[in-house]
């Protein structure tokens, strides 16, 4: 194996001063904020639904799926298209403005915090530039299952 | 060769060829003396034979072949005809089908083990052609099994049984390589080579493909036929190197012992193994086995329409012209802007033409369904003791693949009900002055934006009394409800779950899960079923379907800021109430309204939107499901508008009374209401 294939790309995006990043390949596109049709009694998490080129999407709203305080969309905000199982689901981050490349040595297993939110979310911990950055596990935060 | 790339092909054929078959063998029975007939089929098992023998689908070929015989005996006059030779290629024709089933789900031919229906297929041939002289001889079947006949299909037993006859030799041979052979399949190959220089392999375990493939541990064993001797063969391949051990042993049996063992009903599975590594052949097969169910999983077959080409051209022509009118419009941008108007026209035009096109292009003859009745009435006919004649017309009226694929089931269930229930036996037709032959009419023809499907039997019809008194009986309505009912209402009863009127449970009809499943099928697809009927004069149900699925009218409706579309199919009226008029009865809020009390469903609580302030006044929209009605309230009517259905996807699959969502013209997304869930 040579050096390049230990390196892979993130998608990089901030929810309440952390940073976050979700294996580049996937992502599919990084959409501006548009209107949501609130989908009711779905999941609180679940943003609502919205119209990406004549296709209906899902959105979850990232902050509350981590049990983060809930925030109104801003013109910061930002939805990451995400395919996963098949699934075109739209994640609401706060920004999202980089891509970066991390080196696998660089990757850190998650801290063992048990009964917190987030567990199992997280795949890993890279350091960049002297930045942590949360790589999370995508296809466990949308996993279907917990959508009941 | 991968051949999985034909797979669907494969499929799509076989099936219109057996369809075909069915068809012929129908008309057959009518006209057993038709030579056309005769070749027809005898061409279409051909066919078949070439296709599954190509795609390595063996049992098909085998069987196809067998079928082939015996026609080719009957078309050059050699058989009479006859209704058991029909029934017999009836039963083939039944195995053929579901092997292809299986293949569908799963990629392989079914289980179902066809050697039996060879066998008959064979016996039938020979029967005819020595004038029924069989021997009963009974040869002693002593020296008949050094092979077990498990594990080998009818064609080997058949070319073992022609070769001894012919006087050539038939050996089983296991050849074992030795451990530290490295490249396994090249040395099965140059055995397969030497083999095959004087004698002919006619099975091998495991199959050909895997021993090439190496996927076989360090033993096989073959079948094969030739005139040397066992010690001949075993001297040249002991010759080859990296062989550890031959083991030959010679297969005989003669033509009397298998005639005998169906004779005297024996399965020929019962034959007695006597060696013991024939259980280590199984291990070796199942192993094969299960490399093949890996290898399936992959190939699920989806769901095709075959698409006439004209259509696509059709198609093909719109989108260019959809092209040139975008090129119109971008230049229309830049010059003056009267010439917009005629564009956007333009515009429409095309789009409409387009959503026409695309909707043809998923549009199937309703034939795929109808198709299988024939044989079914037949049968059930048969099975009943019942002389009936179906008489079908308007196959060629489309329907959207999506209804097809829904309305056979419920299609099935009443035409079951029509055989069992509705046409007399004979004696009683011939008493109360009927014809003896009972007659059921499929019609379908297209009605406006609908399809509608007539069945129509001259039976006995529905007996109102007695569905009165069963619905008593258990329990559905009281004897007071009963007396006041108008026959309308009696067969809305029909159609209550678990009702059945039959006396006796039969294996054709009448489990109780009868008309309300048709009903909640066809209502599942926005249709409607209807009733008719007169005592024996007979009964009739029409099925009126929705052209389509993707496209529906819808009444879109505001409820504070968000718009919700509700099918207009399940509209009865809109109407305004006064909320003074609302009562609450045992927690339930009703109105009245027509002089009946309708429950009210406020819509705002069930999608968790607060209550606004109430106004004196506020709209109700009433809803139906099957016979059941309920009051929406609404906030606001906005207009009726033909909505394409867009799924909501399987990450928010189960979340209640949603049915999908749809695009609005500024591109929002508003969410359809499933109203059945409702109430």
């Amino acid at each position: 194996m040579n050096s390049s294939s230990n390196n892979i790309k993130y998608v990089v995006f901030k929810m309440e001063n952390e940073y976050y990043g979700i294996d580049i390949t996937k992502v599919k596109s990084i959409e501006k904020i548009q209107y949501f049709a609130r989908v009711p009694n779905a999941p609180t998490y679940v943003k609502g639904v919205i119209n990406l080129r004549g296709e209906v999407v899902p959105v979850v709203d990232l902050r509350l799926r981590f049990e983060l305080d809930y925030r109104e969309v801003d013109t910061n905000s930002r939805i990451i298209i995400v395919f996963v199982n098949e699934l075109e689901i739209g994640l609401l981050v706060d920004s999202s403005s980089e891509v970066i490349e991390i080196n696998s040595e660089d990757i850190d297993n998650p801290p063992v915090v048990k009964e917190s939110a987030t567990d199992g979310f997280i795949k890993g911990i890279g350091k960049k530039n002297d930045n942590l950055i949360i790589l999370i596990d995508i296809d466990k935060v949308i996993g279907i299952k917990e959508v009941e | 060769m991968d051949m999985n790339q034909y797979l669907d092909m494969f499929i799509e054929e076989s099936k219109e060829h057996l369809q075909f078959m069915n068809e012929h063998l129908l008309n057959l029975e009518k006209n057993p003396s038709n030579k056309d007939l005769i070749n027809e089929i005898f061409r279409i098992a051909h066919t078949i034979k070439g296709m599954s023998g190509t795609m390595g689908f063996n049992k098909i070929a085998t069987l196809t072949h067998e079928m082939e015989n015996l026609l080719d005996a009957v078309r050059s006059n050699k058989i009479v005809i006859c209704s058991e030779i029909v029934d017999l290629l009836f039963s083939c024709l039944d195995v053929l089908d579901d092997h292809i089933s299986n293949i569908i789900t799963s990629g392989n031919e079914s289980d179902q083990d066809n050697s039996e229906l060879v066998l008959k297929l064979n016996n039938k041939l020979n029967d005819k052609l020595n004038g029924n002289k069989l021997d009963a001889k009974s040869n002693s079947s002593g020296k008949n099994t050094n092979l077990s006949y498990v594990d080998l299909d009818e064609y080997v037993i058949k070319t073992i049984y022609k070769a001894n006859s012919e006087g050539l030799y038939a050996y089983r041979m296991t050849v074992k390589l030795s451990k530290s052979c490295l490249l396994k399949s090249a040395r099965a190959f140059i055995i397969f080579n030497t083999l095959e220089s004087y004698s002919e392999i006619v099975h091998s375990v495991p199959p050909t493909e895997d021993i090439e493939d190496e996927k076989f541990d360090y033993e096989f064993s073959l079948v094969l036929v030739t005139e040397r001797s066992k010690e001949e063969i075993r001297k040249d391949i002991l010759m080859i190197s990296e062989i550890e051990d031959v083991e030959i042993d010679e297969v005989l049996f003669d033509s009397s012992s298998i005639k005998e063992e169906i004779q005297t009903g024996d399965e020929t599975h019962e034959i007695v193994e006597e060696d013991d590594d024939s259980s280590l052949e199984v291990v070796i097969a199942n192993k094969g086995a299960t490399f093949e169910k890996k290898k399936t999983n992959t190939n699920i077959i989806g769901k095709t329409v075959r698409v006439d080409i004209d259509r696509l051209d059709n198609l093909m022509n719109l989108v260019s012209e959809l092209i040139i009118i975008k090129t119109r419009l971008e230049d229309a941008g830049k010059v003056e802007s009267n010439n917009l108007n005629e564009t956007i026209e333009y515009l429409e035009r095309i789009t409409t033409s387009l959503h026409d096109a695309v909707m043809k292009v998923r549009m199937v003859p309703i034939e795929r369904v109808f198709n299988r009745f024939p044989r079914m009435v037949r049968d059930l006919a048969k099975e009943l003791g019942k002389e009936i004649e179906l008489e079908m017309s308007g196959e060629e009226t489309e329907v959207d693949r999506t209804i097809i694929d829904e309305i056979g089931d419920p299609l099935i269930h009443l035409i079951r009900n029509s055989l069992d229930h509705g046409i007399e036996n004979p004696e009683k037709r011939m008493k109360i002055g009927k014809p003896p032959i009972g007659k059921i009419k499929l019609r379908s023809y297209p009605d406006g934006n609908n399809v509608v499907i007539e069945l129509e039997d001259d039976g006995s019809g529905i007996d109102l009394e007695k569905v009165k008194k069963k619905a008593v009986e258990k329990g559905v309505i009281t004897q007071l409800e009963a007396k006041e009912l108008n026959d309308n209402e009696v067969i809305d009863l029909l159609f209550v779950a678990g009702f059945s009127t039959t006396d006796s449970v039969t294996d054709v009809s009448g489990r109780g899960v009868g008309l309300d499943v048709v009903k909640n099928k066809i209502e599942s697809i926005n249709g409607i079923v209807e009733v008719e009927t007169s005592k024996n004069k007979g009964s009739k149900f029409s099925i009126r379907l929705p052209l389509t699925l993707a496209i529906i009218p819808a009444l879109l409706i505001n409820i504070k800021e968000e718009i919700y579309a509700l099918p207009l199919s399940s509209i009865r009226e809109i109407t305004p109430v006064k909320m003074n008029e609302i009562r609450k009865i045992q927690n339930q809020e009703v109105v009245l309204f027509r002089k009946n009390t309708l429950p009210i469903i406020r819509l705002n609580r069930v999608l968790g939107i607060q209550d606004s302030v109430e106004n004196e006044e506020t709209t109700m929209v009433v809803v139906k499901k099957g016979e059941k009605e309920a009051g929406l309230i609404v906030d606001k009517l906005i207009g009726q508008q033909e909505i394409v259905i867009k799924s909501l996807g399987k990450f928010l699959l189960g979340i209640p009374h949603l049915a999908g969502a749809t695009i609005l013209g500024n591109g929002q997304i508003s969410l359809i209401l499933d109203v059945n869930s409702l109430f």
